[in-house]
């Protein structure tokens, strides 16, 4: 059994989807902050990768289909945008000097974690990019010359995070207008918290869709002065 | 004749034209030397495809709408990554954990209030 469904091409896609499907079925029955369906489906696959000991590379031989779809799904998020362009157009000083904001808490927030935890060069310059969107963090993280992996793990944990409790730091803060909740969500977790960002209204999906790509780019270009600080 | 056969045809046209726009994007990654990802670049162009009226909404709306829709299944491989990312990270994964946890609500904190901030300021102004 555990042969066939190492070697089997549709059993990464079958268990992911799967897992998904009781997440969401789970988190209808019961409205929990922690019944995330992203999370679930997340702990039940691990879970029985590490119970049936497949390998996460043999998964992946399967599962990396839904991952191709990643591109086209963020190529798309240009049409909420699109709906939205008289918001934006009306909001753009405050959209853009939030997010130069935010690129620049993370920074000054990372680096001052840094100190404290006593991170050495490639640590720090490893975590830089961990609230932009994967594929530009993974670059980043090689112009900087950080340990790559690690990189895609804090972005991981910083996007599963925004996802989960995104809408909940935002309404506990007080950030109630639908402009400022997606530009926050966005440029702190990236196109993970986007997908929730959409699941809480048309604007903040699209504005936290906005976000994603100014962060990214924002990143890259203070990054390069920042990599010096430690 | 409206059939099932012409919607579907449609949305296999829309794929297409979601497909094409991610494939300019690759294209554009290739050539340019910068860390921006295809999908980045893609995700301008079709957005400035829009805005000039090159591509209608209606030629890539429903598809691009369910792709969105289904976006985080699509995380999940990548996530469950983590699990042979997990003996690197091991050394300090407590700095990991507690600076992306603390700096992400930092962040989402301080870029919310601005936002917010700058919306109302500009609203007041408005209305004087």
């Amino acid at each position: 059994m555990k042969e066939i469904l190492e070697n089997s091409l549709f059993f990464g896609v079958g268990i992911s989807v799967g897992a998904y499907l009781i997440g969401t079925y789970i988190k209808k029955r019961c409205n929990f902050f922690l019944f995330n369906p992203l999370l679930m489906a997340i702990t039940i696959t691990i879970c029985t990768l590490l119970l049936t000991g497949i390998e996460y590379q043999q998964y992946n031989n399967g599962a990396k289909y839904l991952s191709y779809l990643l591109t086209p799904a963020t190529v798309a998020l240009a049409i909420p945008l699109y709906e939205q362009v008289r918001l934006l157009k009306k909001n753009l000083t405050a959209i853009l000097v939030g997010i130069a904001s935010g690129v620049l808490t993370s920074f000054i927030s990372i680096f001052a974690m840094a100190l404290l935890f006593h991170l050495g060069h490639t640590e720090y310059v490893t975590l830089l990019p961990k609230s932009i969107t994967t594929a530009i963090g993974i670059g980043l993280s090689e112009e900087l010359n950080g340990y790559v992996a690690i990189t895609v793990s804090a972005i991981m944990i910083t996007g599963l995070f925004g996802n989960i409790a995104g809408a909940g730091i935002c309404r506990l803060f007080g950030i109630k207008h639908p402009v400022a909740t997606g530009i926050a969500i966005g440029t702190a977790t990236h196109v993970m918290g986007t997908a929730k960002a959409m699941e809480i209204g048309e604007v903040e999906g699209a504005m936290s869709s906005l976000s994603v790509a100014v962060a990214g780019c924002m990143t890259v270009g203070a990054a390069i002065i920042f990599e010096g600080f430690i | 004749m409206h059939n099932i056969y012409t919607s579907i045809m449609k949305y296999i046209v829309q794929f297409e034209i979601i497909i094409a726009f991610s494939l300019i994007g690759e294209l554009l990654n290739r050539i340019i030397p910068l860390p921006i990802p295809a999908s980045i670049y893609g995700m301008v162009i079709l957005f400035t495809a829009l805005c000039t009226g090159l591509i209608k909404l209606s030629a890539v709306k429903e598809t691009g709408k369910f792709l969105i829709y289904i976006m985080p299944m699509m995380f999940i491989p990548a996530t469950v990554g983590l699990l042979e990312s997990w003996s690197v990270m091991q050394e300090f994964l407590t700095a990991i954990i507690v600076i992306s946890l603390v700096s992400t609500v930092l962040v989402m904190v301080f870029t919310g209030h601005v936002t917010q901030f700058i919306i109302k300021l500009k609203n007041k102004e408005d209305k004087q």
